[in-house]
């Protein structure tokens, strides 16, 4: 029975709310313990204390999406029983350099706490977080159980940290290192895994540069017989790649090493035949360097993938199309723009199921011509389920968004790059306006989006007007007035993270959200018409943020370059270093 | 102390002699940092589809943008300096029967007899010594693609010359060298 259900039920016949249930507490963190969504978790904690009680103690997962809106003792105090922790840090746009080095979000505060309050700890995700080797080595040292590491984009750690990892972690399922700032000394690190481990679940060191022994991999993958996901790096080659699948056909999940090598036909058979063996394989990644000399030996897998990853592998369309003929059931797809417009009608013609697409730029500082506006129309002919879209182009128009709009009314997620700050629609030379628009009036479960391209307040307007599920918003060299901010602040209710760069906002624009800051996760503004007046009189208003200005010692003393305002229950940051003053 | 930690670990990924401090600026003067910077367009040069240059001069490389991730971006530039490390000369080299082929940097090898050593230790297999007057004694023969596509015995040639003409290398069963 669903226990929110209950709790109505119960209400309803006159109880007082606010007196104790008479369900025993074993029973309602027995039937807790079966909820695992969040947003389910956060609804049952509120219907009364017993149930507050009764989801706090049950909880074996908690997601910190800012690690400092709440100190980790505030997370231990109230969460006595988790297992599991993911841990996100900084805002997102550091990951394009925008955020100075030794601004924050170590983990070692955290794992301070974790080691008395969780010495069970058995999972630690970590995004945008700040990482040293003698972190991963304490995490190896003070988490018997410990068993999955995942780091997503974190940086201050070596193959040094990975090879603690390896050593003290008898129970290890997953290892998961994806697109850190590592500095990666060499691929010794996986020799480190002793011999009788055979755990591994999960391994993916695709983004390392090193080699590492092929012996101790093929041994290390030939022993973790619940080896479900690998993802090997550039450096292991098809002749290699051949040997491991042979030892794994069960993966479920697989990344390629390099396609550069030239395999004669003898052994293009075997490692073709090989894939066939690979039934239970629905995700491919990897494919550095691969041409149509070997991309074919993927061909007796296409049938059954539904995640395609070819964000490495600079191939055109031709080659597309050969794939994306055999792969029907493809959901998701990453391609590089090296694929053009006609590479995007083949998805256009083969893949009906597809709900995500994203193309990268080969060079986003090239001005060659990678896909335009008729490839994402093509897409949105032939995808109609498609709700999830990031996009990069040198050129687009009104007219192709808006025609995108109502062959995609279901997108969540839509996120346009048009590579050029500034760029008008490129036939009209107007401003980018009635695009996102139309995105906006028409996908009204939009959650995500990202605008770019010349825009004027109007564009804002719209979203304000519009976009009333809107969580999540970029906006880049864009708006004409504060009106532009003020219109988004306003008008969606649901914001939770909204990023700014290079826009002409200013202080009545950014107080203009002063009643949405407490309920929205975190504000970024960079290179806007900022002062530290501005941010002061926010600071003031606004007791339960942190108003952050990240100063450049080549700016004006009166101008806040980037802020960063969030919520937060655990007041100012403690670490806070000498760059960053919190008002 | 962390500060210095991080420094000294900073490293963002990248191949072994890209540098990779701040890629977005490397080729402006100044990274345009005021808070003025959005309100005046950026010099954009005019996209022009037949402008074959690579960078085009006027247009200056903003900080963070395209918002496209560290990680991917050095796995661009490594591809780019890739041709442009001129160094080396590398050609492929294969060998009937041989499961894959290989690579030989010639640059390496000041002559013939340098040369077949190294393939023989590579494919240890007896290429043999060359001699005009008998051609190859052994199993194999080693042949060259020159740049008219033709495919030659290594050795007619002086070395300078072969140096300029091979693009790649084949190890033929001798048997199979057709005698002209």
């Amino acid at each position: 029975m669903d226990p929110a259900a209950a709790g109505v039920e119960f209400i309803g016949t006159g109880a007082d709310p606010t007196r104790s249930s008479t369900l025993p507490e074993e029973f309602l963190k027995r039937t807790f313990s079966l909820i695992s969504s969040e947003k389910d978790r956060s609804s049952v904690s509120l219907v009364c204390k017993d149930w507050y009680n009764a989801e706090r103690l049950s909880r074996r997962h908690v997601t910190i999406r800012n690690c400092y809106s709440v100190s980790p003792e505030m997370v231990a105090a109230r969460f006595p029983a988790i297992r599991s922790v993911t841990l996100k840090g900084k805002p997102r746009f550091s990951d394009f350099n925008l955020v100075p080095d030794g601004w924050g979000a170590d983990v070692q505060s955290w794992l301070n706490v974790f080691a008395t309050a969780y010495p069970f700890l058995e999972e630690l995700r970590l995004k945008r977080m700040a990482v040293t080797d003698e972190s991963l080595e304490f995490i190896a040292l003070n988490f018997d159980g410990f068993k999955a590491l995942s780091l997503l984009s974190c940086d201050g750690f070596s193959t040094l940290g990975l090879e603690a990892i390896a050593t003290h972690c008898k129970n290890l399922t997953e290892l998961d290192i994806q697109e850190n700032g590592i500095d990666d000394l060499g691929g010794d690190w996986l020799s480190y895994f002793p011999e009788n481990l055979t755990s591994l679940e999960v391994l993916n060191f695709s983004t390392l540069t090193s080699e590492v022994s092929f012996d101790d991999l093929e041994s290390l993958v030939s022993r973790c017989k619940s080896l479900r996901v690998l993802k090997v790096n550039q450096k292991i080659n098809l002749h290699q790649l051949q040997k491991l699948l042979v030892l794994a056909p069960q993966l479920t999940e697989l990344g390629t090493g390099t396609f550069m090598e030239e395999l004669v036909s003898g052994s293009v058979n075997d490692l073709e035949n090989t894939f066939s063996k690979c039934g239970n394989m629905h995700t491919l990644s990897g494919f550095w360097d691969a041409t149509l000399l070997h991309l074919p030996v993927i061909y007796p897998v296409c049938g059954n993938l539904t995640f395609l990853n070819l964000s490495y592998a600079n191939i055109g369309d031709v080659e597309l199309e050969q794939i994306l003929s055999r792969s029907k059931q493809l959901i998701r797809l990453w391609v590089v723009d090296t694929v053009g417009d006609k590479g995007l009608e083949a998805v256009g013609s083969h893949c009906q199921l597809l709900e995500e697409l994203r193309v990268f730029p080969v060079d986003p500082f090239d001005q060659q011509i990678g896909v335009t506006e008729s490839g994402l129309l093509a897409v949105s002919i032939g995808c109609p389920k498609l709700h999830y879209i990031l996009y990069f182009c040198q050129r687009m128009t009104n007219a192709a968004v808006i025609t995108v709009a109502q062959n995609c009314p279901d997108f969540t997620h839509f996120r346009l790059c048009i590579m050029s700050p500034h760029e008008p629609d490129y036939l009209t030379n107007e401003p980018m306006d009635e695009a996102f628009g139309a995105i906006v009036k028409t996908c009204t479960n939009l959650r995500r989006l990202s605008v770019s391209g010349l825009l004027t307040d109007l564009a804002f307007e719209y979203v304000g007007k519009y976009a009333k599920n809107l969580e999540t918003l970029s906006v880049a060299f864009a708006g004409t007035s504060d009106m532009g901010m003020e219109y988004v602040m306003r008008g969606c209710p649901k914001l939770k993270r909204v990023e700014i760069r290079d826009c002409p906002f200013g202080d009545s624009a950014l107080l203009s959200g002063l009643t949405q800051y407490e309920s929205m996760r975190s504000l970024w503004m960079s290179d806007c018409n900022l002062t530290m007046n501005g941010c002061k009189k926010l600071a003031e208003e606004m007791g339960r943020l942190n108003v952050e200005v990240i100063k450049d010692k080549d700016d004006d003393v009166s101008l806040a370059s980037k802020v960063y305002v969030y919520r937060t229950v655990a007041g100012p940051r403690k670490d806070a270093p000498h760059f960053v003053v919190t008002l | 102390m962390d500060l210095i930690n991080f420094e000294a670990t900073e490293l963002r990924l990248g191949l072994p002699g890209s540098t990779d401090e701040q890629p977005e600026i490397k080729s402006t003067p100044s990274p345009v940092k005021t808070n003025k910077r959005s309100s005046s367009k950026m010099d954009s040069s005019v996209p022009d589809e037949q402008d074959s240059s690579r960078s085009p001069p006027a247009k200056t490389q903003v900080v963070g943008w395209p918002p496209v991730r560290s990680y991917r971006k050095n796995i661009l530039q490594g591809k780019k300096s890739e041709p442009e490390s001129g160094s080396g000369m590398y050609v492929k080299v294969s060998m009937d029967g041989a499961p894959y082929l290989r690579k030989v940097d010639l640059k390496v090898y000041k002559g013939y007899g340098e040369l077949m050593k190294g393939l023989q230790e590579m494919f240890k297999c007896i290429v043999g010594l060359y001699s005009e007057m008998e051609g190859y004694k052994s199993e194999y023969a080693p042949t060259y693609e020159d740049k008219d596509g033709d495919w030659m015995l290594v050795g007619d040639v002086p070395w300078d010359m072969f140096l300029t003409s091979c693009t790649r290398l084949r190890i033929m069963k001798s048997c199979d060298v057709i005698e002209s």
